[in-house]
């Protein structure tokens, strides 16, 4: 009898939780109320994408807070005019949630990826789709070849770029370089020069930082490639990435050591922080602020860094901070070393091509600008040509915007980001940190040319 | 995927499991005159079918991907366990493991047994208890930012302070800062340090519950007997409490193995202080590579199963008496 009766009991307990979860379920989904202003003049630009009430798109990115708002904020007139919905999920896991999800089956439709490498390899999980005609146009018009072959695979093009920062930057202190009458170097050689006489003062002139959790290491896989693009040339550059010359070749090596006549470098390094060691122990976000306390002069970071000096301080040509392109070997070289991300879809609905067609125009660049800064005063560019450079707040934006325009601009993408993950978010790094704590350099380049895929 | 669409995957899910439940309560009643061993069977079904999915199958497909290449598409034999006990890094990785297991469990059982019979009888014994217990409560995570606190370097320079504390009681001692976690092969025994900090309050309370349970004429004969504190520690307190001191060094040691968080949240393996499950984890999921990542995995359970055997004996034989 007390048999049946607990059956009994157990079948209404689940009967009844089942009941509960369906009515939290719906709770959750409010309908969404679609304010169409549909017919103004400032949805005019978005007749193109028709009308798209009721549709949703899901946005699946590792940008969050505070930079995912002006995202959201960037989407709005695309929503209000063409009443879809866009669902915009910040990761901070993306890079590997990613892959997860696409072998699972369970992409989003579009995925924000920071990495041509790992853009390669979520088309090569079959789950991403090609873009459509109207993306590649703008992305032929606003882009360029060199960025349309980043968002390419297999001879197919994919994803439109979406932001984009320049790396190839060194970060001084303008009142310093006045009071003492330094000049900004316009020649690899002057750079030296100014590194020397800086350093003839007692002072260390130069600072850094590679830690970053387990991706330690990687600012000086930055350094590298900015002097393997400076020392070797683009062509090159581009044979040292596709592994078309071994890691540990000549180029690739020289490269190395001349990041090391500075890195590695007893009388240069590592200003406030300590010895050349300290590099390794100091994390990328700390390493620049020296020369805030005027203990260090000179630190090479991206443009992004502007957003790591503490709250007041003033990042412009006549402020406290503020950066000088890393000059080339001759004056008239103009080579960039930059990231971005793109915008991959993962299906083909026509409200999803009609939101990539919208990332991929210069409407959405200028919006996104203008938000981003309102919102977050700047610390977002792009490469797209259609970008206003008015629309920028911020000098250093401002910088990294006219040198990614400049014509004499031959851009690179982050080499480390386009090889293999073995490479390039693994053995380069790891065995970059081990080479700023006195591993060789012949040993550092053997080992990542060891650590190489075979196939 | 869209609300609705998840909505009707969890209906689909919650029919599914009220449909198992009553198929089996149904055999179940069915079954009853066939006999208690049948009943048995049945609702060990439920959990041999989970068991199979969620752990046999898996480990089945990790020891298969273990003799395939990065990708996945190569059969290349033992390749990838041939890599684990030749390339330079993972011999590292191996010899941090090694380090790891040996001095863990034997430290943190040692400081918990000596803190158990010091603190014994004593006047705060429930305050000294939870002050050594405490760090228990905090997760690996959180223990390691504070330690990577604790061995944080400044250079020696004027007008730079140390922040961290082990810096600073050098400084103060007249000694010049050092970089705790960079120089290799000691980095590895400040980040054990973290394990043993955490663990030994585990090795404590275990050890501790069961000296009070040694019977008090064992005791006093022995007290009669004219054995000195040494002595009643080495003849009487040790082989009474024997089996729950193997059970705490075995539960240790597995932990240790299985070690990933402090070594991730420290170094990220770097400086050489790389250990297997974070190498598992750099390879699979960071490095792509599928197949070295489950030959690690599988070098990880193969290390970690005899210790699991001879724990469960020793369970076993300590609930028998």
């Amino acid at each position: 009898m007390s048999n049946i009766r607990s059956r009994r009991r157990l079948a209404a307990v689940s009967g009844g939780l089942g009941l509960a979860l369906v009515l939290a379920a719906c709770a959750s989904s409010t309908p969404s109320d679609n304010s169409k202003a549909a017919g103004s003049a400032e949805c005019a630009a978005y007749k193109v994408y028709g009308d798209l009430s009721g549709k949703s798109i899901s946005v699946y990115t590792g940008i969050v807070t505070p930079e995912d708002k002006p995202y959201m904020d960037s989407y709005k007139p695309f929503e209000t005019c063409t009443g879809a919905k866009v669902n915009y999920v910040g990761d901070k896991a993306f890079e590997t949630q990613i892959l997860v999800r696409a072998k699972a089956g369970n992409p989003p439709d579009i995925a924000i990826v920071p990495q041509p490498g790992l853009l390669q390899q979520l088309v090569a999980t079959g789950a991403a789709k090609a873009a459509p005609q109207a993306v590649a146009d703008n992305v032929d018009k606003f882009w360029g070849a060199d960025w349309k072959a980043y968002g390419s695979a297999g001879g197919k093009f994919y994803a439109a770029p979406s932001g984009a920062s320049v790396k190839s930057m060194v970060w001084y202190s303008p009142k310093e370089f006045k009071d003492k009458g330094y000049a900004i170097p316009t020649t690899l050689a002057e750079l030296k020069t100014l590194s020397d006489t800086i350093a003839a003062t007692g002072k260390k002139p130069w600072c850094a930082g590679i830690g970053s959790g387990e991706a330690t290491g990687w600012p000086v896989t930055d350094w590298m490639e900015d002097f393997m693009l400076r020392l070797s040339g683009p062509d090159v550059y581009d044979q040292w990435v596709t592994h078309k010359i071994a890691f540990n070749s000549a180029a690739p090596t020289a490269a190395l050591d001349a990041v090391g006549a500075f890195l590695k470098n007893d009388k240069y390094v590592n200003g406030g922080l300590g010895d050349v060691k300290s590099i390794a122990s100091t994390t990328f976000q700390d390493g620049g602020l020296p020369i805030l306390q005027g203990t260090c002069s000179l630190h090479r970071q991206a443009s992004f860094y502007a957003s790591n000096f503490p709250k007041g301080t003033k990042v412009a040509e006549d402020g406290d901070v503020f950066a000088f392109y890393l000059p080339g070997v001759q004056a008239a070289d103009h080579p960039v070393l930059g990231g971005g991300e793109f915008n991959l879809a993962f299906a083909d609905r026509p409200e999803v091509q009609a939101f990539q067609t919208y990332l991929s125009t210069d409407t959405w660049a200028n919006n996104k600008a203008k938000i981003s800064s309102d919102v977050t005063g700047g610390g977002w560019i792009t490469a797209n040509k259609g970008l206003d450079v008015a629309n920028l707040v911020n000098p250093i934006d401002k910088l990294s915007a006219s040198i990614l325009q400049d014509p004499k601009t031959v851009f690179r993408f982050d080499g480390s980001d386009m090889m293999p993950a073995a490479v390039g978010s693994n053995a380069f790094w790891k065995q970059a940190t081990a080479w700023i704590i006195g591993q060789s350099t012949k040993d550092t380049v053997d080992k990542i040319e060891a650590a190489w895929p075979k196939s | 995927m869209d609300t609705s669409v998840k909505i009707l995957t969890m209906l689909l899910a919650i029919l599914l499991f009220v449909a198992v439940v009553g198929v089996m309560l149904f055999i179940a009643s069915r079954a009853e005159r066939k006999g208690a061993q049948f009943v048995a069977y049945v609702f060990l079904l439920p959990s041999i079918l989970m068991l199979s999915v969620g752990l046999l199958y898996p480990a089945v497909k990790t020891i298969y991907a273990s003799f395939f290449d990065a990708a996945g598409n190569a059969f290349i034999g033992l390749g990838n366990y041939h890599t684990i006990f030749t390339s330079s890094d993972e011999i590292t990785v191996l010899r941090n493991t090694v380090l790891w297991v040996v001095v863990t469990p034997f430290v943190a059982t040692a400081i918990g047994l000596v803190y158990a019979i010091l603190v014994e009888g004593a006047k705060a014994e429930a305050l000294a208890k939870a002050m050594i217990f405490l760090p228990m409560a905090i997760s690996m995570v959180a223990a390691s930012i504070i330690w990577k606190f604790v061995y944080e370097f400044r250079p020696d320079q004027p007008g730079v302070k140390q922040i961290g504390l082990l810096n600073q009681v050098l400084v103060w001692l007249g000694g010049s800062p050092q970089q705790w976690i960079l120089n290799a092969p000691w980095n590895t025994f400040f980040l054990i340090v973290v394990m043993i900090w955490i663990q030994a309050g585990f090795a404590m309370t275990i050890l501790s519950a069961s000296i009070k349970a040694i019977p008090d004429d064992v005791i006093e004969a022995a007290r009669l007997d004219g054995v000195n504190a040494l002595g009643m520690f080495r003849f009487v307190t040790l082989p009474m409490i024997r089996p729950s001191v193997i059970v705490v060094l075995t539960t240790i040691a597995i932990g240790t193995l299985k070690v990933f968080d402090v070594v991730r949240t420290m170094t990220g393996g770097n400086f050489d202080t790389n250990v297997v499950a974070n190498e598992f984890y750099t390879q699979s999921f960071r490095a792509s590579n599928a197949g070295l990542g489950s030959a690690l995995a599988v070098l990880l359970f193969i290390l970690v199963v005899p210790i699991v055997v001879y724990n469960i004996r020793q369970l076993r034989a300590s609930e028998s008496r």
